[in-house]
This record gives C-alpha cells, structure tokens and sequence, in this order.
C-alpha cells in the first residue's frame, strides 16, 4: 500500500466504521464489534504510518481542490503525528471501556452514540493529518457538530442546556474569531498552507499580527482559554467515555493542537516574537492555569472537578506555546501527550464509580477504596502523573515546560507552574485519599459493591500502566515533539 | 433546429403547455405535464449554459426582427447561470409536487395549480433570457401574477390575505419598475439593454435618468424583498402550498436579485451606480436585514415562517455582495444566489415533509419527529448546517467570499455583521435540531411515518448537492467569475 493511501484510509476507516455501526445498529454484539475493528484497524494504520514517518517518509495527499489555492491537503508532519498517535491509541482503549460502561449503565440510543463517537475520531485524526489551515478547519468543525449528539445524549432538560452552551461557544468562538482570523490571514498572504517559519512574516504590521494571533488563539475555542472555558464543564453532560476520551483528549487536544500549528507554521516563532503580543497574551494562560484550579478545588463533583483540571493543563500547553523557544514548545507538545493519557484515567475511574457505586461528588468517596481497589489506585497513579511527579510520564512535559520559562527568563510563570502543581495535588489527592483512609458514613462497609465490568477495568489498567510506561520509554514522543519544536 | 432556437423554446414551452394542463381533466394528467416540461426546460437550460460556455453569447432576434428594434434575448454566462437554477429547483420541485400538491389543494383546482406553476416558471425564465427592459417587465408581471394566484391556493384562509399583501406590494414594485423603464424609454428611445448601455452614458447627466435609476431600484428592490420592503414575503411564504413556498424561495427573489444586478450593472453602469449612493444604501439595508431579519427567525413559531424570515437575512448577504461593489462581492452574491437556492429549496421540502406527515409546520409540532422521520430531518439537519456556513457546504463558499470581499475593503464592521448572521442562523436552527432530535415525540403522535419516497428523494437531491457544492465549486464560484468579468466589461 502507499504510503498516501494509507494515510487517506486511517482517516476513511472510523467514518466507515461510523456507517457499519448504524446499519448494524439492530444487533449491539456485531455493532460493537464493528466499533472495536474500526478502533483496532485505525490504531494499525497510525503505527504504520508512524514507521514510515520514523524512517524519513514524508508525504501528503490532495483530495480535491473546493477553492482555487485552498485544496484539501492531508500531510504527515512531526506534531500530526503525535497527536494521531494518541488519538488511535486511546480510541481503541475507550471502545472498550465504553462497552462496558454503556452497558453497565442501561444508555439509550447507543447506536448514535457509537456512530458519532466515530466520526468525532475521523474528524480528530483529519484535524491532525490536515496540511493547512483550511483543511484543520473543516475537520474542526465537523469534530464540533458531531460531538454535539454525544453531549446532548441524555436528551434530558440539563443535557440540552449543557450542550447548548458547548455548541454556542464552540460555534461561536469559532465562527465570530477563527474564521474571521482564517479570511484575514488568506487576505494577507494568499495561502493557508503550514510552512516552516509562518506564512504572515513580512506581510503585515507586527502590531496587527499580534492581534490577529489572539483572535486565533481566543477563537479556537476548543483550547478552553479563559474566559470562553464554559463549554468544557457544561460538557460533562454527557456519558462518561465522551468525557475521557473527547473532552480531555480528542476535541481539547485538538483545540491546543491547532493553537500550536498556528503558533508555528502560521506566524513562525520569530516573527511572533517580534510582535510581542505573546508578553501579554501569556497572563491569559498564566490566569487560567491558577483560576480553573481553584475553582476545581471548590468542585464537589467529581466530572466538573476533573473538567477544570482539564481547563487548567490545557492552559500549560498554551503557556509552553507561548514561551516560543525549543523547552517550551516541546513540552507544550509532550504535554499533549502525558496529560491524554493521565486524564482519560482519571475519567474512567470517574465513571467506574458511577456504574459501581452510583457516586457522582467527592465527599461521597469515603471508604470506597476498600470495595473498588483497581479503580483508586489507577486513579491515583494518573493523578501523580497529572501532578507531574516521577515516576510517571507526566513529570516529562511539567519538566520541559518549566525548561522553556526559565530559557526565557520568565520567573513568574514558573512560579505559576510551580504552585499549580501545588494546586493538583489539593484537588486530586482527596479522591484516592478519601477512598482507601476515610470512613464511609455511619461506619456502613460497601459490601455490595464491586468494581466496574472488566472491560472498564482493563482500559483503565492499561491506561495507567501507559503512565508508568512513557516515563522510562517517552523516546518516540519525546522524538516527534522535539522535531515539532526544532522545525520553527 | 432546436439549437439555433433553444433560447426562446425555453420560455415558449411552458407557455403552451400551460393552457393546455389548465383544461386536462384532474388527476395525475396536469402533474405529469408539467413534470415532462420543467424537465425539458432543464435539458435546454443546462445545454444552454454549455453552450454559453463554449461558444460564447447567444444573441436571438424574436421574430427575426433584428436588434435593437425587435426583442433580443441575449444569453450570456449570468443568464445561463439563473436560469439553470430556475430551471433545476422547478425540476427538483415537480417530483416532490405530486405527494405533496394531492395533500395540500383540492382535487378540483390542481390542474388549474400546475397551469399558474408553468406561467410562473415561464414567467421567471423570460425575465432571465431577455435582452429588452420592457419585455423584462411583462415577464415579470406573468410571473408576479402567477404566484399570487398560486399563495392563494394554501391551505388555510390566510393564504388570501397573503396573496393580496403580495399582490399589493408586488404591483407598487412593478408600477415603479414601469416608471423607470418609461423614463429611459423617453430619454434614449430605445429598450434594449445593450442598446441603453450604449447610450445611455451621453445623457447620464440627466435628471431624469436618476429618477429612473431610483425608480427601478425600489421597485426591485420590493420583488427581491429586500429589507425593509419585505413585509410581504414572510406571509407570503408561511401560508402559500409547500411546493410553492419552495419554488418561491428558492427561484423567485433570486431573479430578482439576478434583475437588479443586470440593472445596475448591464443597463446603466458600474460607474454610473457608484456616482450613486447606491452602494451605501445595499450596506446598510444589507446589514440591517442580515441582523433584524435573522433575528426575528429566533422568535417565529412556525417553521415555515422561520424560513421565510432566513430567506429575507440571506437575500440581505446578497445585498451585501452587490454593496460592496467590487467583483469579489459581486461574485459572492451569485455564488450565494445558488447556493441559497439548495439550502432553502431543501429546508423547505423537510418541512413540507412534516405537513404531509403531520399535518402542521408549528415548531411546537416538531417533537420528536427527528427520530420519527430520520431520514427527512438528516437532510433538514444538512442543508440546516449549509444554511450556517459551516465549511463542508456549500454555504460556507458564499460566506468565504462574502467576508472576503469584506476584508479586501477593509470594512470590518460588515465582515462581524456577516458572522454574526451566521451565529444567529445557529441559534434559529438550533432551535428546531434541539426540539426535533432531543426531546421525545408527542404523546398524540406516537406513530409519525418516515416520508414517502416521492418526497424523501427530491429533498435528498438538494442536501446532498449542499455537500457537493461545497466541495467541487467548478459550476458555481467559475460561473459566477466568468458573469462578474463580464459584466465589469460591458459595464465601462
């Protein structure tokens, strides 16, 4: 097979498997098991995409072309591939664990579930493939629309509520800034292609540059920059996979991903660099990280708890993007990658104790521990790895991130990352804490229950093991981000 | 033979097939006429359009005699262009027609429906290929004519107060359009369009042609629909016979669109209209309309009336487009003239889906009916997304050149206007996507049926070509540049 077939077949495949899921609907065993081959065959693909990529392969296909100078273009470039990477892992894994939690939990309408569940993956994985802007964009939007129905999902009074903020500031943010900032910068320059160095050097005032560059970076809204984060907490809505897979990997990652390929294929770190606007627009980070971690701190629930731990990483990888040298790019770009897989952890644990023991807030955890072993120890592992303490693949990204602020002088972001760190600690440890020492209430033992179906348990096993794992082996990460940072 | 006719056989064709469907007795006899000649005139339209493209201007003397003293209809890329899309959405229209026409009129009075349809389709074709200011304006009185008679025919009493606000409103249009042709008529003795090109220039100096350039403005500007002269439309729309509202919507303010842009740019010239505070008053209209307009389809009640007031934002874009006066804006509003007609053609046919099925088009009514009528409302949610401009439609092409033509001005208050309407297309379509997919049906309406075939199909057509045009824009974004350059040509 071509390598360009390739590529255009792992991005074919969840779409595909997303029409067999709905014409299998009628029988949840062979639907499910469209899902699994679909995950497992796109996860094939990525690897042998990746071994071509790791032996200097480089390719890109155009699909057609809707407007002159504006083709549809798909390429494998180092960031891409990371982020592919960690979608066509974690897709697979959460198939699993969504079975059993679907199931555990008597959903309704899970043929939908599983069909938009699969274009939400194709459209991720053209968002990482896309080989400009224009591309990066429809496979934002689409991500967008077909995630709506999996937040919606419960079809209950809150859940349309919820997901009528996640789409208004979704579509809006997108509509009203990024495409407005897309059109501008095809005014300017002619192109969306991602080059090396940026498209817009030398075509506009540095002074306007940078306001374009924070219209990108507040109108991709998928980043959850403060103050347009609302839709990440009204998000979790919906069912748990959605929440771990979507909501901390897939649609925020891919949000921080295309802040990144702006950062640097659209402006270039140099030319960014002389607009300044990065100085200033770096608070905005700096704020977000510390605020969406108090206000978590404040969270009982254990899903709105997590989502804005989720606000406050994302903002570590804009932060990284920001500092515009080497350190802190690849951190920014290994952040994506431990923070997927600590996070989605972290999530399933979440919904293990909801099938198991129908606990939804924090204060209810105590003593569960002892009933639900598995669970609260995965969940403490990803949640050291969120804190970004070794043992755990966590405390690479936190490293280099902390690298770039003191490469570029800048103390008081590393005091910001320092004490967030402090801040993850106060937030996540009670749950495990909780779980294993406290006391359950009127000293009652949960005798009846037990831990979630074993499908639950294996992704999150597996999971947390990956935590483990990308701290002694985090090279082939560790590779893709440097030469994504170094190619700036 | 056909070839060296094929401009007037256009119009002529519906022209005598009409009486004859008038006097064929009820039954499927009128349908299937009119069937076999829209789809004629289909095949005549696009053959047209290729033969435009590949041989240049058609130039065909009425009568023999020649020009500029008999009628000529002069086809060139802007014509071929609308009438390939009158000519498709009254193709399109005419399966979906049968189902939906036996549900809505009266056995007895079809046969009369079909005949007004082929005048209005007739109508609206002669206004396209004319090359005379005159006959332009009979055309548009058949085609006027035979769409009030047609609104009148809806379902409830309402449609005649409707009909008669149209008739009233669209005869003042006329009449002004009558006054401005007179005047021109009076100053350079002469009707056809080429012709008053040319001479006009000497006298434009004159008061009068500035009395007439206004005349027929305004008058055009009520037939578009343009806000505010488009308090008839959304009455006109909500209570006219479903197949009507979707011809209407997606043909009729469009050649209007289509008359003004030969006006204003054929007849007197680019250079004349920017001596003009016309440009100026396209923005400003424009952008009010894009924002009140689409903002009072937040609170409408009824489906239908919802789309009508979306159709007066969108016509807005299209005022926009020519306000800006620039080729790229020009270009915007005929690559959105078409694209406008698939998104609203479509919109429509799901909601007269739900009349067949249902019985109403109150958005109250639609509970449910996305899980219900899946396949109905997938398309609705389609052409829904278009409608938006998400990138992926063919809505999004329109936007990008719209906003585009924006920036190239640096008139960045009418780029955020142009967004902002999009987001307010999202809140009014949402609206009814929440309603239909998320909330359980009605308790009364437990056994709502998927719509049937005839009128699933035709619906599925146009949804699908959202998606087609917004990849593969050859047709659409070519055409319109080809029209734009030639119409900056003879405009100097």
């Amino acid at each position: 097979m071509t390598s360009e077939t390739l590529l255009l077949l792992a991005m074919a495949v969840p779409f595909a498997g997303a029409v067999g899921i709905g014409l299998t609907g009628r029988w949840p065993n062979v639907r499910e098991g469209v899902t699994l081959v679909s995950a497992g065959v796109v996860m094939i693909m990525v690897f042998a995409l990746f071994g071509r990529f790791q032996d200097g392969e480089r390719f890109a296909v155009t699909l057609m072309e809707p407007l002159p100078g504006l083709p549809i273009l798909f390429e494998i470039e180092a960031l891409g591939m990371l982020f592919a990477l960690v979608a066509g892992i974690l897709w697979l894994v959460t198939s699993l664990y969504a079975i059993g939690y679907m199931r555990g939990h008597h959903e309704q309408h899970q043929t939908r579930f599983y069909v938009m569940f699969a274009v939400s993956i194709g459209s991720t994985l053209a968002i990482a493939f896309a080989g400009n802007l224009f591309t990066l964009f429809l496979g934002y939007e689409i991500l967008t629309v077909s995630t709506y129905p999996l937040v919606a999902h419960a079809g209950t009074a809150e859940a349309r509520r919820g997901a009528r903020t996640y789409l208004g500031i979704l579509l809006g943010t997108s509509i009203g800034f990024q495409l407005l900032a897309i059109l501008i910068t095809y005014a300017l320059s002619g192109t969306l292609d991602f080059r090396d160095g940026g498209i817009l050097a030398g075509q506009v005032d540095p002074l306007w540059a940078g306001l374009l560059y924070a219209l990108y970076v507040f109108g991709i809204g998928k980043a959850a920059l403060m103050p347009f984060h609302r839709w990440l907490p009204a998000a979790m809505v919906a069912p748990t996979p959605v929440s771990a897979l979507l909501h901390a990997v897939a649609v925020v990652k891919a949000g921080v991903f295309t802040v990144l390929k702006v950062t640097i294929y659209v402006f270039g770190a140099d030319f960014l660099k002389d607009t300044g606007v990065t100085d200033w627009l770096v608070w905005f980070a700096g704020g977000t990280i510390l605020l969406a971690s108090l206000i978590a701190m404040t969270k009982d629930n254990l899903k709105a708890r997590l989502a804005y731990s989720t606000v406050s990483q994302l903002s570590y990888i804009i932060l990284g993007a920001m500092l515009l040298n080497p350190a802190g790019l690849t951190g920014s770009a290994l952040h994506i990658v431990m923070h997927a897989f600590a996070k989605i952890t972290l999530f399933f644990g979440a919904g293990a104790i909801l099938v198991a023991a129908h606990k939804t807030k924090v204060s209810e955890l105590n003593g569960l521990g002892r009933a639900m072993p598995i669970t609260f120890a995965t969940f403490m592992i990803a949640s050291l790895s969120i804190i970004g303490l070794p043992p755990l693949g966590g405390a690479w990204s936190k490293w280099f991130l902390a690298m770039g602020t003191v490469d570029a002088g800048r103390w008081a972001l590393l005091g910001i990352l320092m004490l967030s760190s402090l801040l993850n600690i106060a937030y996540l440890l009670p749950v495990p804490v909780r779980a294993f020492f406290g006391k359950a209430e009127n000293d009652a033992a949960y005798t009846r229950v037990r831990e979630a179906p074993a499908s639950c348990l294996v992704a999150m096993i597996v999971t947390a093991l990956a935590c483990v794992i990308l701290f002694f082996y985090p090279e082939p990460f560790y590779q893709l981000a440097t030469s994504a940072a170094g190619a700036q | 033979m056909i070839e060296s006719h094929l401009s007037l056989l256009l119009v002529v064709m519906p022209l005598l097939a009409a009486p004859v469907v008038a006097i064929l007795p009820a039954g499927r006899g009128p349908w299937l006429v009119t069937l076999v000649i829209s789809w004629l005139c289909l095949a005549l339209a696009g053959w047209q359009l290729w033969m435009v493209v590949n041989t240049g201007t058609i130039s065909y003397a009425l009568g023999g005699w020649e020009p500029p003293w008999g009628i000529e209809y002069r086809i060139d890329a802007l014509n071929a262009f609308v009438a390939l899309i009158v000519a498709a959405i009254a193709a399109i229209s005419l399966p979906y027609a049968l189902h939906s026409v036996e549900r809505e009129i009266p056995a007895q009075r079809v046969p009369l429906f079909y005949s007004a349809f082929l005048l209005c389709l007739l109508g609206l074709l002669g206004i396209v290929q004319t090359g005379d200011v005159f006959n332009l304006f009979v055309f548009l009185e058949i085609s006027s004519l035979s769409s009030y008679a047609l609104i009148s025919m809806g379902r409830e009493r309402r449609a005649l107060t409707a009909a008669f606000q149209y008739l009233i409103m669209g005869t003042i249009g006329a009449t002004f359009l009558l006054i401005g042709i007179g005047l021109i008529y009076a100053e350079t003795g002469t009707l056809n369009m080429l012709d008053l090109n040319a001479r006009l220039p000497a006298v434009l100096e004159h008061r009068t042609v500035h009395t007439a350039f206004a005349f027929i403005v305004v008058g055009v500007a009520l037939k578009l629909a343009l806000f505010p002269l488009h308090l008839w439309l959304p009455n006109a729309y909500t209570y006219a016979p479903t197949v009507v509202s979707l011809f209407l919507a997606a043909t009729a303010t469009k050649v209007a669109v289509y008359v003004m842009v030969r006006m204003v740019y054929t007849v007197f010239s680019n250079s004349f209209s920017q001596a003009t505070p016309l440009d100026e008053v396209f923005l400003l209209l424009g952008m009010a309309g894009v924002l009140v307009a689409s903002f009072y389809a937040i609170y409408q009640q009824d489906a239908k009336r919802l789309l009508a007031y979306s159709s007066v934002g969108q016509i807005a874009y299209m005022a926009l487009g020519i306000g800006f006066g620039s080729a790229l804006g020009l270009t915007a509003t005929l690559v959105h003239l078409f694209n406008h007609a698939l998104m609203k053609g479509a919109l429509f046919m799901a909601v007269g889906a739900m009349i067949y099925r249902v019985g109403s088009s109150r958005v109250n009514d639609l509970q449910g009916l996305g899980r219900q009528m899946p396949w109905t409302f997938t398309a609705f949610f389609i052409a829904g997304l278009s409608l938006i401009g998400l990138p992926g439609t063919a809505g999004f092409i329109s936007k990008w050149y719209l906003v585009l033509a924006a920036i190239e001005q640096q008139a960045w208050i009418f780029a955020i206007v142009i967004l902002a309407g999009s987001l307010l297309a999202v809140v009014y379509m949402w609206k009814l996507v929440e309603i239909l997919f998320f909330k359980g049906p009605d308790e009364h309406r437990q056994d709502v049926k998927e719509a049937p075939l005839a009128l699933l199909a035709p619906t599925w057509v146009l949804a699908l070509a959202n998606l087609y045009f917004g990849f593969d824009t050859r047709l659409t974004v070519d055409m319109a540049q080809t029209a734009v350059q030639m119409l900056g040509t003879t405009g100097r």
